[in-house]
C-alpha cells in the first residue's frame, strides 16, 4: 500500500529557501502570507496490506534516513 | 603513518587529499565507499566533494555506505576520522559529530579563502601547533553548522568547538561569518576529540606557488602528532 512521508524543518529551524519563497510570492501580489516553510514529500509504496505496519515501517525510514531528527520533523500519511 | 581516503560517488577532493596526505609523509590508501574493511590505518579521511549529487540532505546516503560502518566502529574505538567539507556533512549524518548543516544563508555557493582560530588544542589534530589562525579555502553551499540548544550546551561543556570562523586578526563575530553558522562554528569535534569535522579544506593550502601554506603547518603537524 501507498504511504506517504512528510518532512518539515522544525519551527526554530532557519529556512532560507522558504524566506526567498515568501517574498517572491508577496511580490506576486498574494500579500496575506505570515510564512512559507519548504519542506520534503515522499510517497512510498510498501508490500504491506496491513496500514499500521505499513506506517511502522515507513516511520522507520524517517527515523533512519529520510529525515534528519535535529533540523526536522515528519509526518506519516495513508494514500488512498 | 598510514591513512586511508574514502571515495564515494561523487567525492571530488579525495585525490587533493591524497596528494596532501602523501606530500607530508603518509602512507595513503585511497578506499571505495562499497568496500567492507578498511584497511589499517592511523587516520580515516572522508574528503569534500558531492557526495550522491547531494540528494535528499548532504552526506545523508554516504553516510549509509557500506564502508561507513567500518569507519564508524574504527572512530568509535579511538581511531583518528576526519572529515572535511561533504565529509563533515557526512559525519555528522552518521552521528559521530553533533549538529548539522544546513543552507548558506544567503543561498549562495561559497568559494573563498577564510581565516578560522583554533579553539582547542588539547587534541590529536592541533596539538603543537604555534599558530591559533589560518588562512583556509571553502567551497559549499551547505555549511550553516546548526545544533539544539541542549546540544550547543555539551559542545561548549565539553570543548567540542575544532575552529571558528574569523579575521585575520582571530577576531570572531557576524562580518566573518560566510555562511550563518551558529556561533561562527567552523569545525566541530566528538566527545573525545579523535573525530573531527570541518568545512574548511586544509589539503587545498599546501603549496606556496598555487594558494598558501597554511595547510602544509597543519598536515606536517598532524603527521608529527600521530608518530
Amino acid at each position: 500500500m501507498k504511504i506517504s512521508a512528510v518532512i518539515t524543518l522544525k519551527k526554530d529551524v532557519l529556512d532560507p529557501q522558504g524566506k526567498v519563497i515568501h517574498q517572491t510570492l508577496d511580490g506576486m501580489g498574494f500579500k496575506d502570507i505570515s510564512e512559507v516553510r519548504q519542506g520534503k514529500y515522499f510517497e512510498i509504496d510498501v508490500q504491506e496490506n496491513d496500514p499500521h505496519k505499513a506506517k511502522e515501517i515507513v516511520e522507520e525510514m524517517c527515523k533512519k534516513l529520510l529525515a534528519n531528527l535535529v533540523i526536522e520533523n515528519y509526518r506519516i500519511i495513508e494514500t488512498k | 603513518m598510514k591513512s586511508s581516503v574514502i571515495t564515494f560517488p561523487g567525492s571530488n577532493c579525495d585525490r587533493d587529499m591524497d596528494v596532501a596526505l602523501k606530500k607530508f609523509g603518509f602512507i595513503n590508501k585511497m578506499v571505495w565507499h562499497d568496500d567492507n574493511e578498511l584497511p589499517k590505518s592511523d587516520l580515516v579521511v572522508l574528503p569534500g566533494g558531492f557526495s550522491y549529487g547531494d540528494y535528499l540532505r548532504c552526506g545523508s546516503m554516504a553516510s549509509k555506505s557500506r564502508i561507513m560502518q567500518s569507519v564508524i566502529n574504527f572512530a568509535k574505538s579511538g581511531g583518528l576520522v576526519m572529515g572535511i567539507c561533504n565529509g563533515f556533512q557526512i559525519l555528522v549524518e552518521t552521528g559521530l559529530v553533533p549538529g548539522v548543516l544546513l543552507r548558506n544563508k544567503y543561498l549562495e555557493f561559497i568559494c573563498k579563502n577564510v581565516h578560522v582560530k583554533i579553539d582547542n588544542k588539547e587534541n590529536p589534530y592541533f596539538k603543537n601547533l604555534d599558530n591559533n589562525i589560518f588562512e583556509f579555502h571553502i567551497a559549499h553551499n551547505e555549511g550553516n553548522y546548526f545544533c539544539t540548544k541542549d546540544q550547543l550546551k555539551e559542545i561548549n561543556d565539553n570543548s567540542q568547538v575544532a575552529i571558528y570562523y574569523c579575521n585575520e586578526k582571530g577576531q570572531i563575530d557576524d562580518q566573518h561569518n560566510p555562511n550563518g553558522s551558529l556561533k561562527n562554528i567552523a569545525g566541530i569535534f566528538n566527545k573525545e576529540k579523535n573525530v573531527l569535522g570541518m568545512m574548511p579544506h586544509p589539503e587545498r593550502m599546501i603549496d606556496q606557488s598555487l594558494s598558501g601554506e597554511d595547510g602544509s603547518l597543519f598536515f606536517k603537524n598532524l603527521i608529527n602528532n600521530i608518530k
